[in-house]
């Protein structure tokens, strides 16, 4: 199978099966919903916590997706076949990855800035909003390939994988929160977004290597 | 029949085989592993790899350690409550002599962590494999004394028993990441599979503390800076100093006794396993 053929049978079950982006999108508007329940609705307050709310929301929304990312193939045997085919199984959950961010991922970082100035940020923050969930989310799904992989034949796989992963997602949360926040008190926000971007590479680059070990592992 | 791989036997040339504790698929060791275990005897530190020497071994230097642990401890809280009262902290200056090195000792302890998971996922070794089970819930208790004792500290100090602040974040995260490893291990059946599986979630984890590390950093700090270990020599009293480096060296020897005690504990564990499992073939 080329990879081509692989990243496209990986975004159309991704945004097919179960309802695809639609669940995820759900759950992000009903977690940004609770917010204001919580902890009131008036503006001054909301305002300063929407960019933040609206980050944080969106590591919880992408943690929830990865329940579909490896364990229907790990169950149905699609990954032994997947393992058998001559591309490293490097390469395979890279693109497998890449399909998440563009089923899930992308649809999600159209909603985060829609909900951060629903929530009652400024819209001149939206651009970059946008911009950093985009970025982010590649890190979000390559980070959490790793926790998937991990609780592969787990007992509570779910619960497995967020403990797994919530601690991984602290430098993206901090660095794109931060880099929203410095960009709206005026401050230099380009530090924080650059270190985010290099934290998206980085992940890209070395995630795959982890959840190939941690699939082979699951199968041997 | 072939003796069982972890009874202490000799070769024909007398030297000891490069065996495991346990009994390859007790281990959870694939068979193939014999192969690893020669580049492991060429190429890791070869004096403990052997179950056997290595029991001979932390017989009698667990109890050793722990003497010395006792010892220094001693020492450093003799010195440390006669010590003169700090002319900013007054007496709860004393808490860094327990809580200072109790964050010295979670970082080492997840560094033994990652190294012992390291030679256990790349060369399938039993007792590394063993060596990094036992570490965790070490590394996560003395990560609890760190947070335990440093929000004692900050009520008198800070008035606010947790401030969000860099370096207590990043200790924090230490603790989740050990209880994410706890977690991983318990939740897979298959001993072999949860070896693997928490020393990959181990590297990762290595590779990722530096950077969470840097990037709770990022945020003002409200903790001070390190003070003994920076250009231009320690920043404190010797009547401070020597103190904390006798606390250190005494947490770094009880962790040490206590990781000994646990894999001699888990070596047995293992033996017993594979003896059972002897019984029920026979």
């Amino acid at each position: 199978m080329s990879l081509a053929r692989l990243l496209r049978r990986e975004a159309s079950l991704a945004w097919g099966r179960g309802g695809g982006p639609l669940v995820a999108l759900g759950f992000y508007a009903g977690a940004a919903t609770l917010l204001p329940l919580a902890i009131g609705p008036e503006a001054g307050r909301l305002a300063a916590v929407a960019p933040g709310a609206a980050w944080v929301t969106l590591a919880l929304a992408s943690l929830l997706c990865l329940d579909r990312l490896f364990e229907r193939d790990f169950e149905d045997g699609a990954l032994d076949l997947l393992l058998l085919s001559p591309a490293p199984l490097e390469l395979v959950c890279a693109v497998k990855c890449l399909g998440q961010w563009l089923a899930t991922a992308a649809p999600l970082a159209v909603a985060a800035p829609v909900a951060a100035v629903a929530l009652g940020a400024e819209s001149r923050l939206a651009p970059l909003i946008l911009v950093s969930a985009l970025i982010g989310g590649l890190a979000f799904v390559f980070l959490g390939g790793i926790g998937a992989a991990l609780s592969l034949g787990a007992r509570r796989g779910g619960l497995l994988t967020a403990v797994i992963v919530l601690p991984l997602y602290v430098p993206p949360v901090i660095f794109g929160g931060g880099a929203i926040a410095a960009f709206a008190s005026g401050l230099p926000w380009l530090p924080g977004f650059a270190l985010l971007a290099a934290y998206a590479a980085s992940a890209v680059a070395l995630g795959p290597l982890a959840m190939a070990a941690a699939c082979r592992n699951a199968l041997s | 029949m072939a003796a069982p791989a972890w009874a202490p036997t000799r070769r024909a040339d007398g030297r000891r085989p490069a065996a495991c504790g346990v009994p390859p698929q007790a281990a959870g060791l694939p068979l193939s592993a014999a192969k690893a275990n020669a580049l492991n005897m060429a190429l890791a530190p070869t004096f403990l790899t052997n179950p056997d020497r290595f029991m001979a071994f932390s017989r009698w230097a667990a109890p050793l350690f722990g003497m010395l642990a006792v010892g220094l401890a001693a020492a450093g809280l003799w010195l440390g409550f006669t010590a003169p009262e700090d002319y900013q902290q007054g007496d709860t200056v004393r808490i860094m002599f327990i809580h200072v090195p109790a964050a010295w000792t979670c970082m080492f302890a997840y560094f033994c962590l990652g190294g012992a998971s390291l030679l256990g996922l790349v060369f399938r070794h039993a007792l590394a494999d063993a060596a990094a089970a036992a570490a965790a819930p070490l590394g996560a208790a003395f990560t609890f004394l760190a947070l335990a004792t440093g929000s004692l500290w900050g009520r008198p100090m800070w008035g606010a028993w947790w401030v969000w602040d860099g370096r207590l974040t990043s200790v924090l995260v230490l603790f989740l990441l050990y209880i994410a490893y706890m977690a991983l291990r318990g939740a897979l059946d298959d001993e072999a599979k949860a070896a693997r599986a928490s020393a990959i979630l181990a590297l990762v984890g290595l590779v990722n503390l530096p950077i969470i590390h840097w990037s709770v950093e990022w945020w003002n700090s409200l903790h001070q800076g390190a003070s003994v270990f920076r250009a231009g020599g320690p920043a404190m009293g010797p009547e401070f100093l020597w103190p904390l480096l006798l606390m250190a060296l005494a947490y770094t020897a009880a962790f040490g006794a206590l990781w000994l005690v646990r894999i001699r504990g888990e070596v047995w564990r293992r033996r017993a396993v594979a003896l059972q499992l002897r019984e029920a073939r026979a």
